[in-house]
């Protein structure tokens, strides 16, 4: 194995670079060379068939002219701002409470956290059912005397997007809860003792001193919930498989439907580009904030 | 800490806080404002999330008289325990009647070869990053951890095809590779950190000895690092028997998971809807990654903390 006289390059540490072969495919050729193909084959009117007949820019004009994208992406952005906005908050809010030294943590944790072991689907079906205007809360309420009580979002086409919305949430805070409660306990006890010394009241300390001090757990809470953001797509499909009507359609399920029921897949490909576009203008600011001083340890 | 102070006796002030007076935080009593907000918000929040599992066994344990007259908070006058059988062994989609058992049973073929393959795969390549540093390695790695944050719809139709030349296509063997490519950025970030924090003498020591690659990987690194392999499993369990877009994307009706087959059950338009059926397969679709979270405890909270946070 090691010869000390000068090995072929090639041959150099040849174990290691065959058990990296998976990587190496992985990133080249599915990573690099699907994302690389997917935007060429965009500019081309592929229908049923992918074609390399190139039309310019037609399909990215088309998609941003097609009522069902428009709406993708309302939606994907008050969906995006909102589940970012409450996610942070009560996951932050949630922890904290958590951190008072309070009996049963893991029990508390264990329950807040269940939901995010299950899937999408599972949390779309059963908020389907507990949103049911029939036999759900809003049904629920109006039998307990209430008559007039509404609350029916998943058959309203204007507030669909927060059924979605509540669900997502359910699944989702638990694991922001957990990252801040380990951000949280990061943080030297220290602190606290000063703050109290200098009679700086609790609610103060959390904003004024601990939430910046907690930067960067914040930082990736943000990364991991805008991630998840711009595929949210089995959650849909579940719970209003994007209605009614259009008003819960997004870009990944139009991704989908235009490419495997439609078969317009230059269509596909251009909204996928864009989804691309996307998170390359979420990530690439944040990757420079993270590692554009610092060497990455 | 003096958070849970009882009144000191006199004579007993070795706290050293005060010297004079009743000074200090006052001693905390189990009915405190404080306390009476804090586990009441607690209490409150957490049935919240309660709620819908509570809600899902409630119905599917009710008759469909039932669910028609009552509300769904109730629990079931008569309890029966016919929706899961029908749930599980003959509910439709589309026209197969065999339920979810067939969805069962391809998750969980597809499940366990993509938890051992996607694994091994990263494992071997997690150590070869972390101990066998060739030149442009690191290169590989970064391009994998910045891939992981590609939408899967960029990729989805190249692997299509891929999958097609290569006759997987719509094979259960074909959504198990998917699984193992789409696992490996995170799997890979966990191995290589794990294989870097443990000490170098130890990779040194068994070089002298004269062991190899594949000596060092089986004889020393797989015993030490059982923990991560563990965070590893549970990770890919619940992710792959979660997922939704890969099934439904690489697989045909009759090898679909159980995700998707158990969409296409609630959300048939065809047939009147048995709420009761349908809660019964959304709980049994969910049995398996919850089993797997409240089994596993502090370590799925691990697992997801490693997936989540970057080494």
């Amino acid at each position: 194995m090691s010869k000390s006289e000068r090995p072929n390059q090639l041959f150099r540490n040849l174990n290691a670079k065959v058990a990296s072969i998976p990587m190496v495919l992985t990133a080249l050729v599915i990573f690099v060379g699907g994302s690389a193909w997917t935007v060429l084959y965009s500019f081309t009117n592929s229908k049923l068939l992918p074609r390399l007949n190139f039309v310019g820019l037609d399909q990215y004009y088309r998609l941003w002219s097609t009522p069902r994208w428009l709406v993708s992406i309302e939606n994907l952005l008050v969906y995006g701002v909102l589940s970012l906005v409450f996610s942070l908050v009560i996951g932050f809010i949630l922890a904290a409470l958590l951190d008072q030294k309070i009996r049963f943590e893991d029990t508390f944790r264990t329950i807040f956290l269940y939901p995010f072991a299950l899937s999408f689907i599972v949390t779309g079906l059963v908020w389907q059912w507990l949103l049911n205007p029939e036999f759900g809360i809003q049904g629920v309420v109006r039998g307990l005397g209430w008559e007039s009580f509404s609350f029916d979002p998943l058959y309203n086409s204007d507030i669909v997007i927060y059924g979605i919305l509540i669900a997502a949430l359910w699944q989702g805070t638990g694991l922001i809860m957990c990252l801040m409660l380990a951000g949280l306990r990061g943080i030297d006890e220290d602190i606290w003792k000063a703050a109290r010394v200098d009679g700086i009241p609790t609610l103060k300390t959390y904003l004024f001193i601990i939430i910046p001090m907690m930067r960067p757990v914040f930082i990736t809470a943000l990364v991991i919930i805008a991630a998840g953001i711009v595929k949210v797509y089995d959650l849909v499909v579940a719970q209003t498989s994007g209605g009614p009507g259009i008003a819960s359609e997004v870009p990944a399920k139009y991704v989908y439907d235009y490419m495997f029921f439609a078969q317009n897949l230059g269509q596909g490909f251009a909204a996928s580009t864009m989804m691309l576009l996307s998170v390359v203008v979420v990530i690439v600011p944040w990757a420079y904030l993270e590692f554009g001083g610092k060497k990455r340890g | 800490m003096a958070d849970l102070a009882v009144p000191l006796p006199a004579g007993t002030g070795s706290l050293g806080l005060e010297a004079s007076g009743p000074r200090g935080p006052k001693p905390r009593h189990v009915f405190s404002r404080r306390n009476i907000f804090l586990y009441g918000t607690l209490i409150v929040v957490a049935l919240y999330y309660l709620l819908p599992l509570y809600v899902m066994v409630v119905t599917s344990l009710k008759g469909m008289p039932e669910i028609r007259l009552g509300n769904i908070f109730s629990p079931p006058l008569e309890i029966t325990f016919e929706p899961w059988v029908k749930a599980w062994s003959s509910a439709c989609t589309g026209l197969n009647c065999d339920g979810l058992s067939r969805g069962f049973w391809n998750s969980v073929r597809i499940t366990v070869p993509s938890v051992v393959l996607s694994i091994a795969i990263a494992s071997v390549n997690g150590y070869a990053l972390a101990n066998w540093r060739f030149k442009g390695a690191d290169t590989f790695f970064v391009i994998l951890i910045v891939g992981a944050f590609i939408p899967y719809q960029v990729m989805i139709y190249p692997i299509v095809i891929i999958l097609r030349e290569i006759g997987l296509y719509g094979s259960l063997s074909g959504l198990v590779i998917v699984h193992s490519i789409f696992g490996m950025p995170i799997l890979t970030l966990l191995f290589r950190n794990y294989f870097t924090s443990m000490p170098e003498e130890l990779f040194r020591a068994a070089r002298v000895d004269g062991a190899g690659f594949w000596g060092i990987y089986f004889r020393i690194m797989l015993p030490m690092s059982l923990p991560i392999f563990v965070v590893a499993i549970i990770l890919q369990v619940t992710g792959i028997w979660n997922d939704f877009l890969f099934g439904v994307v690489y697989t045909r009706p009759d090898t679909y998971p159980m995700t998707v087959q158990l969409n296409n059950i609630v959300n048939s338009v065809q047939g009147v809807k048995e709420y009761n059926v349908n809660m019964a397969a959304t709980i049994l679709t969910g049995l398996v990654p919850l089993v797997v979270y409240f089994v596993s405890g502090k370590l799925f909270v691990r697992g997801i903390a490693a997936g989540a946070v970057k080494g």
